[in-house]
């Protein structure tokens, strides 16, 4: 791998699941769980993925590991295609790309010592064996902090955070350099989340890991984040360095998730921005950009329902996928053509968010 | 590691001791039948004087109306019955659970082809089955006996096995074994099995009594155990008849059946707990520091 190459680069990843329909399975339709995704990663990097539930997160980093197998597009990891790697081959790359779940309790098998849980790893890969491999359990154990003589017990002795260290320990044994974190704190307690991200930003930091955040929790995120892209309905709609996501949101979604944020302070006034209807079944996505219907940009018009929206480069490092953002390839000629009214302009988001909100304004913005 | 607490369990374990007790007495009993009997089994005592006689002295759980001695026939039976009991049961046990997991975990063409299989096996009468091809087979021993109610006995068990399998199969737990590498027969040896066993012991210890009385039925009709051998449930399917006057003939073995399969039913319920490590204590429910440093 060279050195300017990330270390995981996903193109066009899709994901559709088949709907089967009566006894003989009828494929009679497909839920279109992830769309068209693209992203890199580079090493000792953090990529949060944020989205509602059911917007395709989970199954990206998913089928990222190839633990679903992807519809079509490409993965890279080190410069290796995944996609075209056989079992063997995938095994040794496996090794370096881990995930930790969402679910403490549905992630350790019940019936194994936490010894046994994180030794699996290193069986596996012949990394250690026998006396070499009590101690590297206990190591682990230790640098997740776990005491080590936890090992012979059983998953249902700890709590949810112990687990999540179990986990995360799991991860680890086998070395790898990435790691899919798939809502590794939603389940736990807020006092608990922040240990637990803590550790994982140790690790980070002292192995050099990187790490797909998948999360809702926004202030999580905006907390251990480097960059942040935010999906809808298996498209990723905005995506850019976490300070630029925060500060300067494009994409009239991000505003609402961001405004949807719970403030520290319940005395700080805000404008909510409240999305009308419900996340359209990505079995039946909207046409052009799908999030047209429940979008409150002024400039919406039926050249939103016509032309799906390229992810462009709004602003340095700053990609949303919006026509009526500048800059934007989608032509005025074009769009009026598609029965635009509202011709791309400038746009200053329509509330001043979050950070802005608390410190710099004493006011809400008007509009 | 695992295996020293699973016997330390079962040890601690009073049903452990009862259900292995009582299969202790069975089976000594059955081996030294021909010593501690006090008649021949077959033997016709004297077909007037001693035909149907209610418990004595003489004849503890009484006589037969051929005039045999009961407490002999179900020392002799119980060599027949508890062998193919045991040896049925286990056998289905063992297919059945291989059966639902491989069902269970690798789902798709290969669940729907042995699940039909399974549901086409369950809608023919076990009895006319093991009578089609007891007739086709020709002389049924007990080895043949044993192997066709074996073969009637483990779609029930592959079936939950699978169920159990199906829910195994999307915990997280065997995602993440596949995301470290681990081959489908490890995760499924590894993970899956040891999370099935539980509810295959138990089903398949409910099936031991189950066993022995089709096992009885099929006596009655000729298949496996011929007259003038006995077995528990032929002695039972003799004296049914004959249950308003001369009722020993059906409780002393309908008994012996009970206490078996509540003897399994203990050590099922006893090993299933054991091989759970959730039955131990938990041992704390707060996140504090767990490293002083």
């Amino acid at each position: 791998m060279t050195h300017d190459q990330p270390l995981l680069v996903v193109r066009d990843l899709t994901k559709y699941f088949p709907i089967k329909r009566g006894v003989f399975g009828n494929i009679s339709g497909q839920v279109r769980a992830v769309d068209g995704v693209s992203f890199d990663v580079a090493a000792g990097e953090t990529l949060a993925l944020v989205g509602e539930s059911g917007c395709g997160k989970s199954t990206t980093g998913r089928a990222v590991l190839r633990l679903v197998e992807p519809t079509s597009g490409s993965v890279y990891f080190e410069g290796d295609d995944l996609l075209a790697l056989g079992a063997g081959d995938l095994r040794r790359v496996r090794r370096k790309m881990q995930i930790v779940f969402q679910d403490p309790f549905s992630s350790l098998n019940p019936r194994m010592s936490i010894g046994a849980i994180v030794r699996e790893g290193l069986t596996i890969h012949r990394l250690a064996e026998g006396s070499a491999a009590d101690a590297r359990v206990r190591q682990l154990l230790e640098e997740v902090g776990l005491r080590p003589e936890y090992a012979t017990r059983y998953p249902h002795e700890f709590s949810g955070g112990q687990r999540q260290r179990v986990g995360i320990a799991r991860a680890l044994s086998v070395e790898p350099r990435f790691i899919v974190c798939d809502e590794p704190v939603s389940a736990l307690d807020v006092s608990v989340q922040a240990q637990v991200v803590n550790l994982l930003q140790d690790l980070q930091r002292d192995r050099g890991l990187a790490y797909l955040f998948i999360a809702h929790d926004l202030s999580v995120v905006e907390h251990i984040a480097d960059r942040v892209a935010v999906m809808y309905l298996g498209h990723i709609v905005e995506h850019a360095p976490v300070d630029a996501l925060f500060s300067t949101p494009t994409m009239p979604y991000t505003q609402a998730l961001l405004s949807a944020v719970p403030a520290p302070d319940p005395g700080v006034k805000r404008e909510r921005i409240l999305l009308a209807g419900d996340v359209p079944s990505p079995a039946n996505p909207p046409s052009g950009c799908v999030f047209h219907p429940r979008c409150q940009h002024p400039a919406r018009d039926a050249a939103c329902a016509a032309i799906v929206p390229p992810l462009e480069e709004k602003a340095p490092g700053h990609w949303a996928a919006c026509i009526k953002q500048t800059p934007t390839a989608v032509s005025w000629e074009a769009q009026r053509a598609a029965g635009g009214a509202s011709p791309p302009e400038f746009y200053i988001p329509r509330a001043a968010l979050h950070r802005s909100l608390d410190t710099s304004h004493s006011s809400p913005a008007s509009e | 590691m695992p295996a020293i607490g699973v016997r330390h369990r079962l040890l601690r374990d009073r049903r452990v001791w009862i259900g292995l007790g009582v299969l202790a007495f069975m089976a000594v009993a059955a081996l030294t039948a021909p010593l501690i009997a006090p008649y021949k089994p077959d033997a016709q005592l004297d077909i007037v004087q001693l035909a149907g006689q209610a418990p004595s002295s003489a004849h503890w759980l009484g006589t037969d109306p051929f005039g045999r001695d009961v407490l002999s026939r179900m020392l002799f039976g119980s060599r027949v019955s508890l062998t193919i009991a045991l040896a049925a049961v286990a056998m289905a046990m063992t297919f059945g659970t291989l059966v639902g997991v491989i069902a269970g975990y690798f789902g798709g063409p290969v669940d729907s082809v042995l699940m039909r299989l399974v549901d086409a096996a369950f809608s023919i009468p076990p009895l006319l089955y093991i009578i089609v091809v007891a007739a086709l087979w020709g002389d049924v021993g007990i080895v043949a006996l044993t192997l066709l109610i074996a073969s009637v006995a483990w779609f029930g068990v592959s079936r939950l096995v699978r169920a159990k399998a199906l829910t195994v199969r999307d915990a997280d737990f065997v995602m993440a074994a596949r995301a470290l590498g681990m081959s489908s027969w490890r995760i499924v040896t590894r993970h899956v099995l040891p999370n099935v066993v539980g509810p295959a012991i138990v089903t398949s210890t409910l099936a031991i009594g189950n066993v022995i009385l089709l096992e009885a039925g099929l006596s009655y009709l000729g298949i496996g155990v011929r007259p003038p051998q006995a077995s528990w449930g032929s002695i039972i399917q003799d004296g049914a008849e004959r249950m308003s006057d001369q009722w020993w003939l059906t409780l002393f073995p309908g008994l012996a059946i009970l206490v078996t399969a509540f003897a399994c039913n203990a050590l099922g319920d006893a090993l299933r707990d054991a091989l759970d490590p959730r039955q131990l204590q938990p041992l704390r429910d707060d996140d504090t520091p767990l490293i002083t440093a």
